[in-house]
């Protein structure tokens, strides 16, 4: 037996006795959704015990290295994990910004002090991070941000404000861009800085959206202190950490949703809601047609994904590429998630009771339209392809 | 499998695309076209590839062939496409020699090393209406003693007037409409009775419209059991969609970059166009689709290599895809170029014509689409 298929064996019998049975069903709500944190509050037992088993064994980073919390599995592992876990249809055991954007960052950029301090709190959930990034006047400008942060000797101090802040009000610390030098152009004035939201100065402000939800905040930082030690990478070069970061973003967002409903293509769900003809295919042929092409894309994306990856390991990734599955995948899903709500006609509409999951449908497919926002606008993306892939000229400025 | 071309591609790739732009490059093209060409190719070309192994990619050593494998011939049809080079390389090397794989030892012997060498070309003798439809043949295979006499007509028969022979695909039993009683075989176009007449279509390459009349075929001349013709076309044709996958891309490829490359030098209103967000965002976006199709061309080929006969789903995402994005590419080539992209000097025309047959040929979107729908169960 080869190493991997060892290590499948040992992978599928330690999910088997350490994945409770509830774990294994799909989410049915947010509420099941485990983000950790601080003053987490489990919905269940389980899902309390599955982050703490797969904390412990660093599966919540499966990829970090050992000595920071991580699993310290390789990629061909790494995947066999994953499909382990597809396989069982386990809940993800911890949904999060230090795993997804601050941890890759912390690796790259971070002192071994910060790496040791911060990645494996991360790794078991037991802090919850956010992002600081927008500004009222900084967003697809984004490295205009005026939040100012100055050198007080023993610390810093930081004054400003940041808006579209996910769950600022629900997180204990943030990583922010703060602007630390004035005088030098606007991409070399910025710095990565980490602090507890606990601090004296912080304020959040749910931001509602159109879907009745509020996953943004707006936040205040009012003379707040920062030990000095908290600063990343070098001062004034944030930036080169921001745009790090904003690839992983891009890819996250890119590919975050497949708009699949419980695992059924929207084919499907269309033949459920509406009906088949006599051949099994959905009745409605215009539907179906608009359907079928957003199927084939979808799936010719889902490829993109995977070969981008393999080019990356590989060694002839491009950077720039992330802007075009950002792009890509935002619009895509913004197509799918049209047809999800022609599939289901006038129930599709329900907003609120039971039938509908409190409008579960209405509420994500609003949800998608921030896809092409968040994370630089598609335009932005567009932008970044023509001039960094296709090396055409800036326009000309008026 | 990673979808990523391995080192020994690579290699293929560079020696094809060197071989190409040499020896045809598109003013080869031209020159064919003006000068009438009946074939539409260079028979002196085309045994120039065979000796380097092109014709025989996908045959066995022991016909003479290199048997590299699929992903290599999807590589050449790109390359192909780069610079519209015509040839019979997908219907003999492609399509044919993927059919003959299911035929007699006989017919094998007969045809296979003669394909590998170059010195026969096959072309598959399918549409007899102006859609693709191969459930609809109607044309007849009736007993004939040891053998089978086929009557009817085919149309649009790409690399029919070159051919030494053709696969037919013809209704033993049933009726129209239906995908069982049809049976496929390797016909001798020297036979008696077969008689064929050019049709001229845009891109300038050579079809065939066919008429049998009481041709009299062997048993030995059946490809695979009789009824079951269909089943033994279905992985020839996924071959031949995703071969005319790969040579749309390229052709969209080399529309996109020569475009690209006259945004950075034209000037109007005293700019670079290329400076204009209005350009860069359609610029973009073709780059997005292209680079979606050649994600689904490297795992159709990768695909297609690995299991021939459970391809079709992929082939069809190929082939409909890169059908889509071709024509958009030719669409924008045209008008981001535009007055000059109208004009036959430029080769943008002449891309768009290719495309526009090569997304027709055996199936377009709309025929992938409602396959791919199907499977997917809807």
């Amino acid at each position: 037996m080869s190493d991997l298929q060892a290590f499948q064996e040992k992978t599928r019998s330690w999910l088997e006795e350490n994945c409770p049975k509830s774990m294994r069903k799909p989410m049915r709500n947010e509420f099941d959704a485990c983000w950790g944190g601080r003053d987490c509050e489990f919905s269940s037992e389980d899902q309390k015990l599955w982050l703490q088993r797969m904390g412990a064994k660093g599966w919540t980073a499966p990829e970090w290295p050992k000595e920071y919390g991580g699993g310290g599995l390789d990629k061909e592992q790494a995947k066999i994990l994953k499909t382990e876990l597809a396989k069982i249809k386990a809940r993800p055991a911890l949904l999060s910004f230090g795993v997804w954007m601050l941890g890759p960052a912390l690796l790259k950029f971070g002192s071994e002090e910060q790496k040791k301090q911060f990645l494996p709190p991360i790794v078991r959930g037991e802090i919850r991070w956010c992002q600081g990034y927008s500004e009222p006047g900084a967003g697809s400008d984004l490295a205009s941000l005026q939040t100012k942060c100055e050198d007080k000797g023993d610390h810093y101090l930081i004054n400003g404000q940041k808006v579209w802040t996910s769950y600022a009000d629900k997180s204990d610390w943030i990583f922010c861009l703060v602007r630390t030098n004035r005088e030098a152009k606007k991409h070399l004035g910025i710095s990565f800085i980490l602090f507890d939201m606990a601090s004296d100065g912080v304020s959040t402000k749910p931001i509602t959206l159109i879907s009745g939800k509020s996953p943004f905040c707006e936040t205040f930082f009012d003379d707040v202190k920062v030990p000095k030690e908290q600063l990343v990478g070098t001062l004034d070069r944030g930036w080169d950490i921001a745009k790090y970061l904003l690839t992983h973003e891009r890819e996250m967002i890119g590919g975050s949703s497949d708009g699949s409903m419980g695992g059924r293509s929207i084919g499907e769900v269309a033949v459920l809601a509406l009906g088949a003809n006599e051949n099994g295919e959905l009745a409605d042929s215009a539907l179906r047609s608009k359907i079928a092409t957003a199927e084939l894309d979808g799936w010719a994306f889902l490829l993109t994904m995977e070969r981008s990856k393999d080019e990356a390991k590989a060694g002839h990734g491009i950077g720039a590429k992330s802007s075009m599955l950002k792009y890509y995948g935002t619009e895509l899903n913004k197509r799918r998630f049209e047809l999800l709500m022609a599939s289901k006609g006038l129930s599709a509409l329900e907003w609120e009771g039971e039938a509908s999951n409190d409008g579960q449908l209405p509420r994500q497919w609003l949800r998608t339209k921030g896809n092409s926002i968040e994370g630089g606008t598609s335009e932005v993306q567009l932008n970044i392809i023509s001039k960094r892939i296709l090396g055409l000229p800036d326009p000309k400025a008026n | 499998m990673a979808l990523v071309y391995t080192e020994e591609h690579e290699m293929l790739r560079e020696a094809a695309k060197g071989f190409l732009q040499e020896k045809s490059p598109v003013t080869e093209f031209r020159s064919l076209r003006d000068n009438q060409d009946p074939l539409g190719f260079s028979r002196k070309l085309w045994q120039e590839m065979a000796e380097m192994g092109w014709a025989g990619i996908l045959i066995e050593e022991q016909y003479g062939g290199l048997d590299f494998g699929f992903t290599g011939a999807a590589l050449i049809l790109e390359e192909m496409g780069r610079t519209l080079c015509a040839s019979p390389f997908l219907s003999s090397s492609v399509i044919a020699a993927t059919a003959l794989r299911f035929g007699s030892e006989e017919t094998k012997a007969n045809w296979l090393s003669k394909i590998a060498s170059g010195e026969a070309v096959i072309a598959l003798a399918l549409e007899e209406g102006v859609k693709h439809d191969p459930v609809a043949t109607s044309m007849t295979a009736e007993k004939s003693g040891n053998g089978y006499r086929l009557n009817g007509s085919k149309s649009y028969v790409f690399d029919g007037m070159a051919a030494d022979g053709f696969l037919v695909l013809a209704r033993s039993s049933g009726e129209a409409g239906q995908a069982d009683g049809l049976s496929l075989f390797m016909v001798d176009s020297k036979v008696s009775g077969l008689s064929s007449t050019a049709t001229k279509l845009l891109d300038s390459r050579n079809y065939a419209a066919l008429v049998f009349d009481n041709v009299e075929v062997s048993g030995g001349d059946l490809i695979g059991s009789v009824g079951a013709g269909l089943t033994m076309l279905e992985p020839a044709l996924n071959a031949g969609r995703i071969g005319l996958a790969a040579e749309m891309l390229g052709c969209s490829d080399q529309c996109f970059e020569s475009t690209t490359e006259y945004l950075k030098e034209r000037k109007q209103f005293g700019q670079i166009i290329g400076s204009f967000q209005g350009l860069q965002h359609r610029s973009a976006h073709l780059y997005s689709e292209l680079e979606l199709v050649r994600s689904a061309v490297i795992k159709a080929g990768q695909d297609f290599e690995k299991n021939p006969e459970h391809s079709g789903m992929i082939a069809s995402l190929a082939k409909a895809k890169s059908g889509e994005v071709g024509i958009l590419a030719a669409n924008e080539a045209v008008q981001m170029l535009g007055g000059i992209g109208m004009t036959d000097e430029l080769d943008a025309g002449l891309y768009m014509k290719r495309i526009r047959a090569a997304q027709e040929l055996l199936g377009d979107y709309a025929f992938h689409a409602n396959r791919f729908a199907k499977w997917r169960g809807f």
